[in-house]
C-alpha cells in the first residue's frame, strides 16, 4: 500500500479502534496524527519532486471504484490538515486530562477527529464527483459529532441544524452528481467543461454548486455556521473552522481548475456568494460582543474572501491566480485554528468570552492573547504572513486584468477584518478591573504551545511561501 | 403521459415541497421528515434518469448512487434523531 | 562572514524582541542587561558596517518567497545614514526608558515592542527592494501600536485607534501601489537613479498614479499635511516612545521612504519629467508652515514639540523634492540633525514632567533654575531647531537655502526665513520662561532624576553641537550625505 491509501485507511481504522478502546484513544490519536503528518509530508515531497500520481484501489476505476489522485493542490491540503490536526491534538492531549468532568468528551474526541482526518484526506485525494459525495458524508457526520462534543444545549441545537443543513446540501450534491452522470455518462472531474456546454449539465453544476455553498457557508446559505462554530468545544471549533469548511471550498476550487474556461459561470456565482459572505460575516463580527462568535463570523467572512479569490482566479490554464486562493486557504487554516485555541484558553482563564470584559488589571494578557494577535495579523493579511503574500499575488493578478472594482472590494474586506479583529486586541491592552469571579491565571499549558505554534507557523509561512507555491505547480500531466 | 414523466414530475414535486418545508420550519421532527422526503424525491428522479424506455434497459450506476444515498440517509437520520432526543432530555431538566 | 552583517544587525533587535516579550515582568535586571547588550552590539556592528560601506563594500542578501517576489537586504550609503541614527538613538533611549519606567507595569511588553520597532526601522533602512520595504513598514505600524496605547487609559486607546486608522490606511495605499508597480515593472529593487526604465514613457498615467499613492502611503508616517493628524494625538504615549518613535523612527521611516521612492525607484530626473517634483516641494512647504503655525498655539509641551516635528520633518522632503544636489545634502543631513535635536527636546521634556510634573509651556517658569542640566539640553535643542549657528539645524537650513537658489526657487529662502521666525516664536517663550522667570513658590521635585534620565539628553545635546561644529569632518552627518548625493547626482 502506498501513502495515498494509507492516508485514508489508517485514520479511519484508528477511529474505529479508538471508539472501541477509549482508554487507548488518546495514545492512538496522537500516534496516528503524528504518522499522518509524516506521511503527508512524504507525499508532498514526492509530488513536489516527481509530479502528480494516481492510484485505483483494487483496480476499480470510476464511476464505481475508488481512484485517488495526488497532485500539488491535494498534497498541500493534506499537509494543511496534518499541521492543524497536529496542533489541535497537542492541545487536546495536554488539556483535558486535568479536568475530570470532561472525561467522556476526551474519549469521544479522538474517534471523531480521526474519522474527520480520514474523510478529509479521502476528499482531497478523490478524483471523481461521486467519491467526493461519499467523503463529504463521512466528514459531515464526524464534524457534527465534534460540534455536539461539548454537550451543552446550544451546542446540540447547533449540531442538529448543522447536520440537517449539511444533509440537504449533500442531497443537492448527489442530485447534481447523478444529473451530471445522466448528461455525460461519467463522473470524473474532467467532465466539467462538457457539463457547462449543455443545459442539463448546467443544471447539474448549479445543484453541485448549491450543495457546496451550503457546506462552505457561503451567503445566503451561511446561517448554520456561526452557532455551530461558536458553541462547540475550542478544539472542535478549531478543527471545524480551520479545516472542515475548507473541504467545500477545495472542491469548488477543484471544479474551477478542471473546468477551465467552461467553469466561468461557476466562478461568477462563487465570486458573488463570496462577496456576500465577506460583507455579512464582517458586519456581524463588528457587532457581536462574544469573542467566539466574532471568530466564527470571521470564518464566514474569510471563507467568503477565499471563495471570492477562487471566483476571480479565472481560467486556470492561463492564469496562476488560483494559487493565491490556495495560499489563502492554507494561511487561514493555520491562523484560525490558532485563534480558536487561543480563544478557548482566554475563555477558560476569564470564565467568560465577552469582548467588553477582556481588559483587566490583575491578569495581564499572556501567551494566548499574544497568539491571538499574531493570528489576527495573519487573517487581516499584514506582512510578513502568508495571508499577505496571498493577497499580494491576488492583487497583482487583478491589476493585470484591470479589475479595479474587485480590487476595491478585496481592500475593503481587509479594512473590515482589521476593524473587527483590532476590537479584540485593543481590549486586551486596556487596563481596568473586569475580572469575572472565576478568573484565574492558569500556568503555561499545551493549549498555549499549540496556539502559539500554529500562529507562528502562519506568520513564518509568509517567508516560506515559495514552498507551497512551487508545490502547487505539480499538476497531473 | 409516460411513466417516466410521472416519476420526473413527482420527484421534482417532492423535492420542492421538502425544500420549502426545510426553509420554513424549525421543529426538529418535521425537519427530519422533510429531509427524508427530499431524499425520496431525489431517489425518484435518479431512478427515472437511469431508465431508458425506448431501449427498455436500465443503467445500474444511478441505482448504485441511490443505494449509497439511502445508506447515508439512514445513518444521518439516526444521528439527527439521537440529537433531537438528547435536546428533548436537556429541555426537560 | 561579513556578508551576513546586515542580517546580524537586523537580528540584534528582531531576535531579542521575542525573548524580552516572554520574560516575566519582575526580571528587570536580566531584561535590562539583555536589552542594553543587544543595543550596544548593534551599534558596534553598524559602526563596522559604516566603515565597510565607506570602503566601497556592498552587502546584499535575498530570499525568494514567491516567484518574482523576494525579501532582500542591502546596505548602501543611504541605509547607513538611517542605521546610524536609529541604532545610536536606540541605545540612548533604552537607557532613558529603563530609568523612566522604573516602577511601571508591563515593562516586558514595552521593551519587547520597543526592540521590535527598532528592528523594523533597521529593516526599512536596509530594505533592498520595494516589497521588503513594505513588509518592514507595516511591521513598524504593528509594533508601535502597543506602545501608543501602553498606558491603557481611554485616551491612550482613542489615540491608538486614530493612529491605526491613519497608518493602516497609509499601509493599504502603499501596498496597493507597490503591487501595482510590481505588476507593471516586475521586481522593483532600490538602485540609484531609478529602476523604471521606459515605463514613464509607455504608462505615464499609471506611473504618476502610483507615485501619488506611494507618497500618500509613506506620507502618513512622514506626517505630510493633511496626513499628519495622528502625530500630535499619539503624544499620550510615554516620553521615550514619543522621543524615539514619534520624533525619530516613525516619521523618519516615512521621510526615508520618500527618499527611496524619489531617488531609488523613480530617480529625480523621472520625477521631474513627470512634473511631480514641484507639487511635492509645495506640499512640503505647506507642511512646514502649517506645522509651525499650529505649534505656536499649543500649550501642551509635547504637542508643541509634535507640531514642530510635523514641520521639521518636511525639510527632508523639501530637500529631496527640490531637485538640486545642495538641497539634497541639506535634506539628508536634516534626517540626522532633526533626529538628534528632537530627541534632545523630548528627553528633556520627559525629565521636566517626571521631576516636577511640568507638562505645559505655561508651567515652565523657572525650570532653568530647578533643573539646569535638562533645561540646558532643551535650550541647545531648541536653538538648533531655530537654526542658530553653529548648531546642527543651521547647517541643514543653509544647504536647503543654497539648494533653493540653485534650483531656481528663491521662494525657498522666504519659506526658510518664515519658518525660522515661527520656530523662534514658539521656542523662545519656553526658553524665556525657563531661564528668566522665577519658579513657583514651594516647587520641589516629586521624584529624583537618576543618571539614566539625565545622561541621554546630555549626550544628544552634545551631538547637536558636534554635528554643527564639526560639519566638515569626513564622518559627520553632512560629510556622509555629500557622499550619498554624489551617487545620485553624478
Amino acid at each position: 500500500m502506498s501513502e495515498t491509501s494509507l492516508l485514508v485507511s489508517l485514520p479511519l481504522v484508528a477511529a474505529l479502534f479508538a471508539a472501541l478502546a477509549p482508554k487507548a484513544a488518546a495514545m492512538t490519536g496522537l500516534i496516528v496524527t503524528l504518522g499522518n503528518a509524516a506521511m503527508a509530508g512524504l507525499l508532498a515531497h514526492r509530488v513536489g519532486t516527481t509530479g502528480a500520481a494516481s492510484e485505483a484501489l483494487g483496480g476499480w476505476t470510476a464511476p464505481l471504484g475508488i481512484e485517488f489522485t495526488a497532485d500539488g493542490l491535494a498534497a498541500l491540503m493534506l499537509v494543511m490538515t496534518a499541521l492543524v490536526g497536529l496542533g489541535v491534538s497537542v492541545q487536546v492531549a495536554g488539556t483535558y486530562p486535568r479536568e475530570p468532568c470532561a472525561a467522556h468528551q476526551r474519549a469521544a474526541f479522538w474517534p471523531l477527529w480521526l474519522a474527520t482526518l480520514g474523510a478529509m484526506n479521502a476528499l482531497f485525494l478523490s478524483a471523481d464527483l461521486f467519491n467526493l459525495y461519499v467523503t463529504f458524508e463521512i466528514l459531515g457526520l464526524a464534524a457534527v459529532g465534534l460540534t455536539a462534543l461539548s454537550g451543552t444545549r446550544t451546542a446540540l441545537r447547533a449540531a442538529f441544524d448543522y447536520l440537517s443543513a449539511g444533509l440537504a446540501g449533500s442531497l443537492l450534491l448527489l442530485l447534481g452528481v447523478a444529473l451530471a452522470y445522466a448528461a455525460v455518462g461519467r463522473v470524473d472531474l474532467e467532465i466539467v467543461p462538457a457539463l457547462a456546454a449543455s443545459a442539463e449539465g448546467r443544471i447539474a453544476l448549479g445543484l453541485i454548486f448549491a450543495g457546496l455553498a451550503v457546506k462552505a457557508a457561503l451567503f445566503p446559505l451561511h446561517f448554520w455556521m456561526p452557532p455551530a462554530h461558536s458553541s462547540a468545544a475550542p478544539a472542535a471549533s478549531a478543527l471545524l473552522s480551520a479545516l472542515v469548511v475548507k473541504a467545500a471550498i477545495y472542491v469548488a476550487l477543484r471544479l474551477s481548475i478542471e473546468g477551465g474556461a467552461g467553469a466561468e459561470m461557476l466562478r461568477a456565482a462563487l465570486a458573488f456568494a463570496g462577496t456576500g459572505a465577506m460583507l455579512w460575516g464582517a458586519w456581524h463580527a463588528l457587532r457581536t460582543d462574544r469573542l467566539k462568535l466574532l471568530v466564527a463570523h470571521s470564518t464566514v467572512a474569510q471563507v467568503g474572501l477565499i471563495a471570492l479569490a477562487v471566483g476571480l482566479s479565472g481560467d486556470a490554464t492561463d492564469s496562476t491566480l488560483w494559487q493565491a486562493a490556495a495560499l489563502l486557504m492554507l494561511s487561514h487554516a493555520l491562523a484560525k485554528a490558532a485563534m480558536f485555541l487561543a480563544v478557548g484558553r482566554i475563555a477558560e482563564e476569564l470564565g467568560h468570552d465577552r469582548i467588553s470584559g477582556l481588559n483587566r488589571q490583575d491578569l495581564r494578557p499572556g501567551a494566548a492573547e499574544f497568539a491571538f494577535a499574531i493570528a489576527a495579523i495573519s487573517i487581516i493579511g499584514l506582512p510578513p504572513t502568508a495571508g499577505f503574500v496571498g493577497k499580494w499575488v491576488l492583487l497583482d493578478g487583478l491589476i493585470d486584468r484591470g479589475a479595479w472594482h474587485w480590487i476595491a472590494l478585496v481592500l475593503f474586506g481587509t479594512v473590515l477584518s482589521a476593524a473587527y479583529l483590532s476590537r479584540v486586541v485593543s481590549r486586551c491592552l486596556r487596563g481596568g478591573p473586569h475580572v469575572a469571579p472565576g478568573a484565574r491565571r492558569v500556568a503555561w499549558r499545551a493549549g498555549d504551545v499549540a496556539a502559539l505554534g500554529l500562529a507562528t507557523a502562519a506568520l513564518a509561512l509568509g517567508l516560506a511561501s515559495a514552498l507551497p507555491l512551487t508545490l502547487l505547480e505539480a499538476t497531473p500531466t | 403521459m409516460t411513466p417516466d414523466l410521472v416519476y420526473h414530475v413527482t420527484g421534482a414535486g417532492l423535492i420542492g415541497v421538502a425544500l420549502w418545508r426545510l426553509s420554513t420550519c424549525r421543529d426538529m421532527l418535521r425537519r427530519i421528515m422533510a429531509l427524508n422526503v427530499l431524499a425520496v424525491g431525489i431517489a425518484m428522479l435518479l431512478l427515472a434518469t437511469g431508465h431508458d424506455a425506448v431501449a427498455a434497459i436500465t443503467d445500474p450506476v444511478p441505482q448504485a448512487f441511490v443505494l449509497t444515498g439511502i445508506v447515508v440517509l439512514v445513518a444521518v437520520t439516526a444521528a439527527l434523531l439521537a440529537l433531537a432526543e438528547q435536546l428533548e432530555d436537556k429541555a426537560d431538566e | 562572514m561579513t556578508e551576513l552583517l546586515p542580517l546580524a544587525i537586523l537580528m540584534t533587535s528582531l531576535g531579542i524582541a521575542p525573548v524580552i516579550l516572554a520574560l516575566p515582568d519582575h526580571r528587570s535586571r536580566l531584561r535590562t542587561s539583555l536589552n542594553l547588550t543587544a543595543a550596544g552590539v548593534k551599534l558596534a556592528l553598524v559602526a563596522w558596517l559604516a566603515l565597510e560601506v565607506a570602503g566601497g563594500a556592498d552587502f546584499g542578501l535575498s530570499l525568494e518567497i514567491a516567484p518574482g517576489l523576494s525579501l532582500a537586504l542591502k546596505t548602501d550609503a543611504l541605509s547607513v545614514l538611517f542605521l546610524v541614527l536609529s541604532s545610536t538613538l536606540w541605545l540612548l533611549t533604552t537607557i532613558y526608558a529603563v530609568g523612566y519606567l522604573e516602577d511601571g507595569t508591563d515593562r516586558s511588553r514595552f521593551f519587547g515592542f520597543f526592540s521590535l520597532c527598532v528592528a523594523s526601522t533597521v529593516g526599512i533602512a536596509m530594505a533592498g527592494n520595494l516589497f521588503t520595504f513594505v513588509v518592514f513598514f507595516e511591521l513598524l505600524t504593528l509594533a508601535t501600536w502597543p506602545l501608543v496605547v501602553h498606558r491603557g487609559s481611554a485616551e491612550a486607546h482613542r489615540a491608538g485607534r486614530i493612529y491605526l486608522i491613519y497608518t493602516l490606511g497609509g499601509g493599504l495605499a502603499l501596498t496597493l501601489s507597490a503591487v501595482w508597480l510590481y505588476a507593471l515593472a516586475g521586481e522593483v529593487p532600490f538602485l540609484p537613479r531609478g529602476v523604471l526604465g521606459d515605463l514613464p514613457e509607455t504608462h505615464p498615467l499609471a506611473v504618476t498614479a502610483i507615485f501619488v499613492l506611494l507618497i500618500a502611503g509613506v506620507g502618513v508616517k512622514a506626517a505630510l499635511v493633511p496626513l499628519h493628524g495622528w502625530l500630535p494625538i499619539s503624544m499620550v504615549a510615554p516620553a521615550p516612545v514619543s522621543a524615539l518613535l514619534h520624533a525619530v523612527a516613525v516619521v523618519k521611516s516615512g521621510a526615508f521612504g520618500i527618499m527611496r521612492i524619489v531617488y531609488d525607484v523613480y530617480g529625480v530626473e523621472t520625477v521631474q519629467a513627470l512634473g511631480l517634483a514641484l507639487p511635492l516641494a509645495a506640499l512640503a512647504g505647506v507642511t512646514i508652515l502649517y506645522g509651525s503655525f499650529r505649534a505656536l498655539t499649543q500649550d501642551d509641551l509635547k504637542k508643541r514639540l509634535a507640531y514642530s516635528t510635523v514641520s521639521q520633518v518636511s525639510y527632508i522632503t523639501l530637500g529631496v523634492a527640490l531637485v538640486s544636489p545642495l538641497a539634497a545634502v541639506g535634506g539628508l543631513a536634516h534626517l540626522i540633525h532633526q533626529g538628534i535635536m528632537k530627541i534632545t527636546l523630548f528627553l528633556a521634556a520627559g525629565n521636566f514632567a517626571e521631576a516636577h510634573g511640568v507638562k505645559t509651556v505655561s508651567a515652565m517658569d523657572g525650570m532653568g533654575r530647578l533643573m539646569p542640566g535638562a533645561a540646558l539640553a532643551f535650550t541647545i535643542g531648541a536653538l538648533g531647531m531655530i537654526g542658530v549657528p553653529p548648531l546642527a539645524g543651521f547647517v541643514s537650513k543653509w544647504y536647503l537655502g543654497a539648494g533653493g537658489l540653485d534650483a531656481g526657487q528663491p521662494a525657498v529662502i522666504a519659506l526658510l526665513a518664515g519658518s525660522s521666525l515661527l520656530n523662534a516664536a514658539y521656542f523662545l517663550p519656553i526658553l524665556y520662561r525657563a531661564w528668566f522667570r522665577d519658579p513657583p513658590e514651594g516647587a520641589a521635585a516629586k521624584r529624583r532624576i537618576g543618571w539614566m534620565l539625565t545622561l541621554p539628553p546630555a549626550i544628544t545635546a552634545g551631538l547637536v553641537i558636534a554635528a554643527g561644529l564639526l560639519a566638515n569632518a569626513p564622518f559627520s552627518p553632512l560629510g556622509w550625505t555629500r557622499f550619498i548625493v554624489s551617487l545620485e547626482y553624478l
